[in-house]
């Protein structure tokens, strides 16, 4: 049967299609320009000289011979920067540091020069002299008495008087965050249970390897305005702190986002190189270019939170979980960023997946002279899924129940709050549950693997399971969670889409693209996105927490719905029809009853623009999620939608060398909509592989404070040939307040792959590990009894 | 300040002269002197081929490759690749598979999987797989890389 013209007309829906991404074609050939391609004229070459000792005093700098090479314009410490006002999360982090380093990547001088070469040549003739502390690069002892204080001291700063001002109190016992939450009696919980187990997991360091390394240019104009081009995830947030730091009006600071070689949560912060590169670029009056190498990339870049984890839970003889209680040590390293916070999340997962009455969370995070923690995709939930879901498969097999119907007896329906204040308004859990078992057949295999466990062959098979929950409608940290969106149409019909909502790789100009052509009924080539310069875009909070489709995604719908407004407004009188007959389809106005054809958009428009009216169709929007902040308990609905996934590892364990093969994953994600299919499953598919990696191979080898192994030979990102078969299905929940019913999806896959790992692990082979990474060394050893499992330091309390 | 010494040799099928430091590497010449800004620094050390260039139809890590072995030598970059119909049919491969992500591995990957493809225009799944081993990606999981590698080597008969 032919299609009608309606169903013609509303044929070009773009939702759920395979849209390949708008910045893709230049990528692939090396047009586009990165932060590393770009150079301003007369700029000059920055490099930084960090400190050779995890824990020292500095005796003294000597730059003399430094300032002396040819090409060198400027050489600096801090006390060239008297005026310098700490950075991070607390404040507890001068970018240059003068009496004390706290870790190997320390900084503590600086030089531009005309080339790359003086730069480093100055560097080599700095001479620094220390004096040795007491390091302290055990976080479990950071807590115990004796513990070298890292910082037991004030840190003053000259304020805009001139008078030293407090602005981080000096920390007695190390701690430089920490979090309690609860919600009923975990006492009673406990005095409910059957069964109870207790364990002690140990989360490791890994770090973000984005393939552009991180780098700056720095310019002032002769006005004194600054002028950034930064890889930051959060543009906005930092104009403000970078304003902070160097006193002057956030006005006069414009940052430009240059196309970024990966992000993954790793540019969430201002870390020192960025300050430094701004001192340069204040004193020599010039552009100031800053790249890493790679091997500074690894030493300083910040890593995933390293957490020490106990997890005591329990169920009743029907399986019910009665109580969850957790206690953590969080390694925050030499100074505090994002990692110190990841809390937040691990409360919510610690809380609230699956339903548990009764839940006690602690976390220290404590300083260390070790690398510090930052944020990275899945923030802390990584590290709290992989406890749970751990203890999920526990406690099912103590009762004897089957370990699916254990999960699902536990899974929340939609529409459930729980006791924190999550309010499940669309929740695809069980589905998701069941999804991924019955395509990965997990129940029989699960039961088949058991029978091979002594049956002499070395080589075991095993299916694991693993399941998360995480924020998928934003997260509100800070004041306001929102994105403004301004769109323009031309008089021929294309469209610029003007978004704060920036792209760090994840496809989210297309997708913004993409909604905003699915309300103007044009076609995804018709428009242009600007999201990456903050003199033009309105504010956004940044790329985090999964946001950005969500809540850009919201943005970009406002403004093209009250753009279509207006066209439809406008055209229903001379269509002799009201503005709701009338809808926006295949670059038409068209009858909305019929699919009719009214009028080509473009000859709209420029009808409406040569007109004795003379209008031009421009609009904007600003939403903000109808979220909430935590209250001072933690309580709150912090997201306005939360994001569900199932995960179901298949692996492969050589019990005779200790090498673990992953050799498939089933996932099922409640994504509330799939928008764009190409981008969501390559969303999916790079999140499962960097899960893989931080389940299997990449470990970053901290000793005493030092980095053993800052390159990619040593450390192990998965390639191309170890990839699992992947199997992902989305399930569709339609979340009433997501764009097109859509959730947030950025975090999701990488979060439970390594939970699912050790779950299979067990499976194939009747021994858990408690600690990550699987390496074959930590496999071998523990099939033979002969790893030390992680274990909670006596003297924490 | 080291020896400069005048190199010359095609690249992308121009001839050039240029003279170079002793010590400077094939990509810091392509990138800071002849702004071929396609070919990316990744890692300097050979470990994640985001600066695969092509010399005389073999692939190698320009980081590795002092600038002055290039002297007589047939050099294809990124740049030159996608001007030729194979590699704007890679292009095209690539960008409706979704295998880029960030982009920035991109450029290393085509190259590679130019010679791949020129080693074996029948290469199997697997052949493919372990000729893409050096070549890091961190965004997109290799899945989509490899489809669209493998499309441009098995094209469907619909032509989709």
């Amino acid at each position: 049967m032919a299609p009608t013209p309606r169903e013609e007309a509303f044929a070009d829906s773009l939702i759920g299609r395979r849209v390949p991404k708008l910045d893709a074609p230049d990528k692939a050939s090396g047009r586009t320009r990165y932060l590393h391609d770009i150079n301003v004229p007369g700029q000059l070459h920055a490099k930084i000289l960090r400190s050779t000792e995890v824990h020292a005093r500095i005796v003294s700098i000597d730059v003399e011979a430094a300032r002396r090479v040819p090409g060198v314009h400027a050489v600096i410490t801090a006390a060239d920067v008297p005026w310098q006002r700490p950075i991070g999360i607390t404040k507890d982090h001068m970018p240059l540091k003068a009496d004390v380093v706290r870790s190997r990547r320390d900084e503590i001088a600086a030089v531009a020069a005309d080339t790359v070469e003086a730069a480093e040549e100055a560097l080599r003739l700095i001479r620094v002299a220390y004096e040795p502390l007491p390091i302290l690069t055990n976080s479990a002892q950071a807590l115990g008495p004796g513990a070298p204080l890292l910082h037991g001291e004030d840190l003053r700063v000259p304020g805009r008087n001139g008078a030293l001002e407090v602005v981080h109190k000096a920390c007695s016992d190390n701690v430089s965050m920490a979090y309690e939450y609860g919600h009923g009696d975990v006492t009673q919980g406990e005095r409910e249970s059957a069964v109870v187990v207790e364990d002690v997991f140990w989360l490791h360091y890994v770090t973000h390897c984005c393939m552009g390394v991180s780098g700056v240019i720095a310019e002032f104009d002769a006005s004194g305005n600054l002028l950034l081009y930064s890889n930051t995830q959060v543009p906005f947030l930092h104009k403000r702190e970078f304003a902070e730091l160097l006193g002057i009006d956030p006005g006069r600071i414009r940052i430009i986002q240059p196309p970024i070689g990966g992000g993954f949560g790793s540019k969430l912060d201002i870390y020192p190189f960025e300050p430094i590169a701004i001192f340069l670029a204040k004193m020599t009056r010039r552009p100031v270019k800053l790249l890493f190498t790679r091997e500074e990339e690894f030493i300083a870049s910040p890593t995933r939170q390293p957490v020490l984890l106990k997890l005591r839970s329990g169920c009743d003889r029907e399986g019910r979980l009665t109580f969850r209680a957790v206690d953590t040590i969080h390694d925050n390293g030499a100074y505090t960023s994002w990692g110190a916070t990841t809390p937040f999340v691990m409360m919510q997962t610690i809380s609230s997946l699956y339903r548990v009455p009764h839940c006690h969370y602690r976390t220290r995070a404590v300083y260390t002279n070790n690398p510090y923690a930052g944020s990275f995709r899945g923030y802390g939930n990584l590290q709290a899924t992989f406890a749970v879901e751990a203890h999920m498969d526990k406690l099912a097999d103590a009762l004897g129940m089957d370990a699916l119907e254990f999960r699902l007896l536990n899974a929340q329906d939609p529409g459930e709050s729980t006791p924190q204040g999550m309010h499940f308004r669309s929740c695809g859990f069980k589905e998701c549950l069941g999804t991924a078992a019955e395509r990965s057949d997990y129940e029989a295999k699960r039961r088949g693997n058991l029978e091979h466990w002594n049956d002499g062959n070395p080589i075991k098979r095993g299916i694991g399971m693993a399941s998360m929950l995480h924020v998928g409608g934003g997260a509100k940290m800070y004041p306001s969670d929102g994105c403004g969106t301004i769109i323009k149409l031309d008089d021929f019909a294309k469209v610029t889409l003007i978004t704060g909502a920036s792209e760090i790789g994840q496809g989210s100009e297309t997708v913004l693209a993409l909604l905003v052509c699915e309300e103007l009924g044009l076609p995804i080539d018709s428009v242009t996105v600007v999201n990456n310069d903050t003199a033009i875009t309105p504010w956004d909070v940044g790329v985090h927490a999964s946001r950005t489709t969500f809540i850009g995604g919201n943005s970009a719908i406002g403004a093209a719905r009250k753009a279509k407004r207006k066209i439809l407004e406008t055209a229903a009188p001379k269509a002799g029809r009201t503005p709701d007959d009338l809808d926006l389809r295949g670059g038409h106005i068209v009858l909305k009853a019929t699919g009719e054809r009214i009028q080509e958009i473009g000859r709209f428009l420029r009808s409406l623009h040569f007109s004795e009216k003379a209008e031009l169709v421009m609009t904007t929007y600003y939403y903000e999620p109808p979220s909430v902040h935590l209250d001072r308990n933690y309580k709150g609905d912090v997201s306005a939608a939360y994001a569900w996934a199932t995960q179901v590892a298949e692996v492969e364990v050589d019990t005779d060398t200790g090498i673990v093969r992953l050799l498939k994953i089933t996932a099922a994600h409640d994504v509330g909509r799939v928008l764009n299919r190409l981008g969501i499953e390559g969303q999916i598919e790079g999140g499962i592989v960097m899960g893989q990696g931080y389940a299997l191979s990449e470990d970053l080898l901290v000793e005493d404070g030092m980095i053993r192994n800052p390159n990619f030979r040593d450390y192990k990102l998965v390639t191309a040939p170890e990839i699992p078969e992947m199997d992902v299905s989305f399930i569709e929940t339609m979340d009433g307040e997501g764009p097109q019913g859509a959730k947030g999806v950025g975090e999701a896959p990488a979060i439970c792959i390594a939970a699912a790992v050790a779950n299979a692990i067990y499976n194939a082979t009747g021994t858990r590990i408690y600690a990550l990474p699987f390496t074959p060394e930590k496999v071998y050893r523990a099939l033979r009894g002969a790893n030390m499992p992680p274990k909670w330091p006596e003297d924490a309390a | 300040m080291s020896a400069l010494i005048e190199i010359e040799f095609r690249l992308n099928g121009i001839s050039r002269r240029v003279t170079v430091p002793l010590q400077m590497s094939a990509l810091e010449m392509l990138r800071d002197m002849m702004g071929q800004h396609g070919t990316k620094y990744g890692c300097g050390e050979g470990e994640c081929g985001a600066c695969t260039i092509s010399v005389d139809h073999r692939t190698v890590n320009s980081c590795l490759k002092f600038a002055v072995d290039c002297n007589g030598r047939d050099i294809q970059t990124i740049e030159g690749l996608a001007a030729t119909p194979f590699g704007e049919n890679l292009n095209r491969a690539m960008v409706e598979h979704g295998a880029v992500q960030c982009g920035f591995c991109t450029p290393g990957i085509m190259m590679q999987a130019q010679q791949v493809l020129t080693d074996n225009p029948d290469a199997s799944p697997a052949q493919i797989q372990r000729g893409l081993e050096g070549n890091l990606c961190r965004c997109t999981g290799y899945r989509k890389i490899l489809d669209a590698i493998e499309a441009v080597a098995h094209p469907s008969p619909a032509g989709d």
